[in-house]
């Protein structure tokens, strides 16, 4: 096995870089891979709750790169897929507590045991964020149809560009078909006009994420949602496979219909 | 208009000033240079360039564009037509 290193980045904070970890993370496992996820956000730990095992935590990623434990004890294994992994980040340190060659070391530890290694980076563009990208074989990008969002995303490309860890690939997160419909939210062509970077997935806004993430369980093996349907499509196109995007911003809706033929009847 | 911009639905089209105003925050990221400084580097080249040609200081136009992945700054830098200021040196 040799795992390809993929981490999840943003500039903006909430955004959903910690909730598309954990789906990719599972839609990736559920095709029978061995995926570990590895929290990176030092001192503000989430990654752990959003994948529901932040009872199990004994030993953190600090613990690892100071020598208080192996790295077989700081994984703790999903209670629901055998072979998906969570690294926990230190809740009680900071970011300086890590360094860029720390994390790539960890990486290369990793490399060999699995197939997969999704890296959740914290907001920022600071040590975190590159500490998080150093040992990146590929960055994704999340952002929401908001100015402020896509303003950070377009800041975090020319970084990662940079660092020669470029090209990433967009994850547009949050999108509400029927605002972008009427013209009132940012679509996915405008975004990628703006931006010029490839997409990997667009993920509807969907209630049933914060079901999910109140129970710990990931979206993404609930395939009868929106949001997991698009998490698992994105796990397929880093598997390689060619997935269609969802035209979920299509003006081809009842509501788009009807408005066309109104326009239509009203110049006629 | 629409029947439904008539009722008031679609009425705001606010993505549309979103991409506006994204676009132009961004050639300014990009550039690393903000409106204001970008004000004080028109001055300068105007002062410059006032040494040697007579500019039509009003109309000096200074703005950052970009193509897929060109940055560029262009600058319009009108003169004074040469019988307004054979007009003006007498």
């Amino acid at each position: 096995m040799t795992a390809k290193i993929v981490t999840i980045t943003s500039g903006k904070g909430g955004v959903g870089k910690t909730t598309a970890t954990a789906n990719l993370g599972a839609a990736l496992a559920s095709h029978g891979l061995r995926v570990v996820c590895i929290d990176a956000d030092i001192g503000l730990r989430n990654l752990d709750v959003v994948m529901g095992l932040e009872n199990r935590i004994v030993y953190d990623f600090v613990d690892v790169v100071e020598g208080r434990c192996k790295l077989r004890q700081a994984m703790i294994r999903d209670k629901r897929i055998e072979n998906l992994f969570l690294i926990p980040a230190a809740q009680t340190r900071d970011k300086s507590a890590v360094s860029p060659q720390d994390m790539v070391r960890l990486g290369e530890e990793l490399r060999p045991e699995f197939d997969w290694v999704l890296i959740d980076s914290p907001a920022g563009i600071e040590r975190g964020f590159r500490n998080a990208i150093a040992p990146a074989d590929l960055v994704l990008i999340v952002t929401n149809p908001e100015v402020s969002a896509v303003r950070d995303a377009d800041r975090i490309i020319g970084l990662i560009e940079a660092e020669q860890k470029g090209p990433g690939r967009l994850i547009l997160n949050r999108v509400k078909p029927e605002m972008v419909r009427r013209g009132d939210m940012l679509g996915t062509e405008d975004i990628l006009d703006v931006l010029a970077i490839e997409l990997i997935g667009i993920v509807p806004e969907d209630e049933r994420v914060t079901v999910a993430t109140n129970q710990g369980v990931p979206i993404a093996l609930d395939t009868g949602s929106k949001a997991g349907q698009a998490f698992q499509n994105i796990a397929r196109r880093l598997l390689g496979e060619e997935v269609p995007f969802e035209s979920i911003e299509s003006r081809d809706g009842f509501f788009g219909r009807i408005s066309r033929l109104m326009r239509a009847g009203g110049e006629g | 208009m629409s029947f439904f911009e008539k009722v008031g639905l679609g009425r705001s089209r606010s993505a549309k000033s979103a991409k506006e105003r994204l676009q132009l925050v961004l050639v300014h990221d990009r550039a690393g240079i903000s409106p204001g400084k970008l004000e004080a580097l028109k001055d300068d080249l105007i002062d410059v360039i006032s040494r040697h040609l007579d500019v039509d200081t009003e109309n000096v136009e200074i703005t950052l564009t970009r193509d897929r992945d060109q940055q560029r700054l262009v600058a319009d830098i009108p003169l004074v037509p040469a019988r307004l200021r054979r007009r003006a040196a007498r």
